[in-house]
């Protein structure tokens, strides 16, 4: 019946259409010209679907750039104080050895407390003095070591050193401490702002640029905390990551795209390598606790375990990309190498891959990005971990840069806040490196025919 | 040939510094101990000959299942613990081999209830938390029991303010959300007696009903992240928040936290046992390890020094609420003498 009546009608559009086709069209009549206005119309809306996509997009990245950006820059930088420091003789090198050893071991935390209550002399209670040497960081007494292992010449001489300030105090001098509110709910008590205040009126307070941030590794207190610890840590990682699964994904996809015959099996190993790229990568983090900790002993926290987990989940996203590009070299150019008498080696070594070479190292590259910006498998090989020592291999402890920037975002202290966002900072730069870096290898190895 | 050089080169320079005996503690654990003991092995690692102690922060119930797996290098030597060792787990260490643990008490945490501090401080008994927290409630002639009904503060009291109830806490993986359960809303349950009726005839519901937190959008799971609950209360002056003491303590210009049965969550009241909701910390020492692993006795002896978890130590600095002196000195003595854990 339906068909019937469809018939009818399509005979009856047939006809209108035979009928307009025979009459001239009249391009001034007002319904041609109201159809004309509807389709323009159609495009610019079109065009401006996409535009506001676009616009829209990038307000959500200018929002997190701008969030992250604004709440971590003050992170590159650390309040200093200046303070005048007396490198007592009698109290660094009493016996005037000269001897690195004996200096290495003086009290220099004392000198440190010897010239607060020099600055400020009227503190006296137990817990006044407390609050004073907290203007300056535990950390402080290391580089006072440094400077005067470097030129024993400063030994028994007062001179005026800048010296890295505690958390609290950095958070005052960046603004995020008020002193408006009350003294009992704010971390800093009014003998403490006032003590801030005078050493500012004398201008001995001074925000340097945060080099420590980039050269330590973590640490509780969050002057002294910094990332190149878990740099090294992914480092390590990756270049596991990279030397397993790279070599490993671009035969596996030459292969399958070159040499594997189409039947059954090849089928199964295609679809298998389509579904572990969408695995959620906790899942390889177990395999890896299972396999490589609790089967082959590798050590808990190592680069190398994270790496080996890394690569598992990294090598279906290089499969897949290295097949895409594979299969985009022309049918030609084989049969040109095969027609001038080339094995299929031959083809594929000398002509096919280097001709995919760009699109092999781009889909790479972007796993990589996605192995660098990991923290799920590593929380089961133990690699979310407190690590102070730079890790000096893969074989030693280490944690990598988004599972240092998921423990400081958890710590209580406040100064942590600052160090998430310029650690988010650094990772971001990273990624945008490394992409970066795949665009330059498309663009520089690209062939066009 | 170059390139397999290249390839020869980078797995050596990853290889570097390979293996030997482990020359390191390992701990592992509870994220609420971690920031106390990841600044003592800071402080160690600084002020001995030792490496840094690696710490994990896995959550006590994870931190324990790796201590318990066996003696060995491969196994970590310390785990912290939010709450005690339960029998179960001390007869699964036996049962692979690790017959003596000494137990550490580290201190004490508080878990406040907090808001903003430009909204009113809020004055609560742990029924009242019960009723705006629990799944199932008594129903309002407290015959039987029913779905959680109430939806402001007022309802439960007219004393509390006209706001709707909201509260952000942690998911029930936190050993927050265990120790928070077990000492308000397990506690306050047995107050009503519909619900107390039920120990005798049914106590599988008796231990639902005590322990169910309602999932109808009032308790908000905000996520282990502690920060971000601190954040969001700042922005949100209605709502509040469940998270440890330390991070009141930190954010003391911007929260306020709230009393529970008459008592504000103040370092001096916990440390006191008057703030009713504060739990006991822990660690676990593995006795077989002393001696192989370097170090363990050291960083026994430098957490337990009055100038770590002592009442001016720089542990109270970032939180940790220490016992007084002489206990300090009873549990001092056992961790030094390693005095094997018995239950």
């Amino acid at each position: 019946m339906t068909d019937m009546a469809s018939l009818m009608e399509d005979r009856a559009a047939a006809k209108v259409i035979s009928d307009n086709l025979h009459k001239p069209v009249d391009w001034d009549s007002p319904k041609i010209a109201r159809n004309i206005k509807k389709r323009y119309a159609a495009e610019r809306r079109f065009k401006m679907y996409g535009l506001s996509a676009i616009a829209l997009a990038l307000l959500a990245l200018f929002v997190l750039a701008g969030s992250i950006g604004s709440k971590g820059y003050t992170a590159f930088f650390q309040t200093y104080v200046q303070l005048e420091v007396t490198f007592d003789a009698a109290e660094i090198d009493p016996d005037g050895t000269g001897d690195p050893a004996v200096i290495g071991k003086a009290n220099f935390d004392g000198l440190i407390k010897q010239a607060l209550r020099d600055r400020f002399p009227d503190v006296t209670s137990r817990q006044a003095k407390r609050d004073l040497y907290a203007i300056v960081s535990g950390g402080a007494s290391y580089d006072l070591r440094e400077r005067v292992m470097e030129n024993p010449g400063l030994i028994g001489q007062t001179r005026k050193v800048w010296l890295i300030s505690g958390d609290d105090f950095d958070m005052l001098n960046k603004g995020y401490i008020s002193a408006d509110v009350d003294e009992g709910s704010r971390r800093l008590n009014d003998e403490e702002i006032a003590w801030y205040d005078s050493l500012k009126s004398d201008g001995a307070v001074e925000k340097q640029f945060h080099t420590r941030f980039f050269t330590n590794g973590d640490s509780r207190e969050p002057e002294l905390a910094g990332i190149w610890g878990a740099a090294v840590g992914s480092l390590y990682t990756l270049m596991v990551t990279l030397a397993l699964s790279f070599p490993i994904g671009v035969f596996a996809a030459v292969y399958l795209e070159e040499f594997a015959p189409k039947n059954r099996f090849t089928t199964i190993v295609e679809v298998n390598i389509n579904n572990l790229a969408a695995v959620p990568s906790i899942v390889f983090g177990l395999l890896g606790l299972e396999v490589y900790l609790n089967v082959m002993h590798l050590p808990r926290s190592a680069p190398v375990v994270g790496g080996l987990t890394l690569a598992l989940m990294t090598l279906p996203t290089i499969i897949i990309a290295s097949r895409a590009a594979i299969k985009a070299v022309p049918p030609s150019i084989r049969q040109a190498a095969l027609g001038l008498g080339a094995s299929p080696v031959q083809t594929v070594t000398h002509h096919v891959l280097p001709l995919a070479m760009p699109g092999i190292l781009t889909g790479t590259i972007i796993g990589m990005a996605q192995a660098l910006g990991e923290t799920a498998p590593l929380l089961m090989i133990g690699m979310v971990a407190f690590i102070v020592d730079i890790p000096g291999g893969a074989l030693d402890p280490a944690t990598v840069l988004p599972v240092q920037i998921y423990l400081w975002a958890d710590s209580p202290e406040r100064a942590f806040v600052e160090k998430t966002s310029a650690a988010i900072m650094v990772l971001l730069a990273f990624l945008v490196l490394m992409n970066g870096f795949a665009v330059y290898l498309r663009k520089k190895f690209e062939r066009k025919w | 040939m170059k390139k397999t050089l290249a390839v020869a080169a980078l797995m050596s320079v990853a290889f570097a510094g390979a293996a030997q005996a482990r020359d390191q503690i390992r701990i592992v654990g509870s994220s609420t101990v971690f920031p106390f003991a990841t600044a003592v092995a800071e402080e160690f690692g600084k002020t001995t000959s030792f490496k840094t102690p690696v710490i994990e922060s896995t959550g006590s119930g994870g931190g324990l299942k790796l201590f318990c797996a066996g003696v060995g290098e491969q196994h970590p030597d310390i785990t912290n613990a939010s709450r005690r060792i339960k029998k179960s787990e001390v007869e699964k260490c036996a049962a692979n081999g690790i017959s003596e643990i000494t137990e550490v008490k580290v201190g004490y945490d508080g878990i406040v209830l907090s808001n903003s501090n430009e909204a009113p401080e809020l004055d609560l008994t742990k029924e009242q938390i019960f009723l705006a927290l629990a799944k199932i409630v008594p129903s309002k002639d407290g015959k039987s029991l029913v779905d959680n009904f109430y939806t402001t503060w007022s309802e439960i009291d007219p004393s509390l303010p006209d706001v709707k109830i909201e509260v952000l806490g942690p998911p029930p993986t936190s050993g927050t959300r265990d120790a928070f359960t077990e000492l308000v809303l397990e506690e306050a349950c047995d107050e009503f007696p519909a619900i107390a009726a039920l120990k005798e005839s049914n106590s599988d519901q008796h231990k639902a009903v005590c322990a169910g937190v309602r999932e109808d959008g009032a308790y908000v799971e905000a996520g282990e992240n502690d920060n971000l609950i601190v954040q969001k209360l700042e922005a949100n002056k209605d709502a509040l928040g469940i998270f440890g003491f330390s991070f009141l303590d930190q954010n003391g210009d911007k929260l306020q936290g709230s009393m529970i049965n008459g008592v504000s969550p103040t370092f001096e009241a916990i440390s006191a046992g008057d703030y009713p909701v504060s739990r006991s910390l822990y660690f676990y020492v593995k006795n077989a390890h002393v001696g192989t692993i370097p170090g363990i006795e050291e960083y026994l002896a430098e957490f337990t020094a009055d100038k770590a978890w002592g009442d001016e130590g720089y542990l109270a600095d970032r939180g940790l609420i220490p016992m007084d002196a002489k206990e300090r000195e009873t549990v001092r003595n056992a961790a030094m003498n390693l005095s094997p854990l018995s239950m």
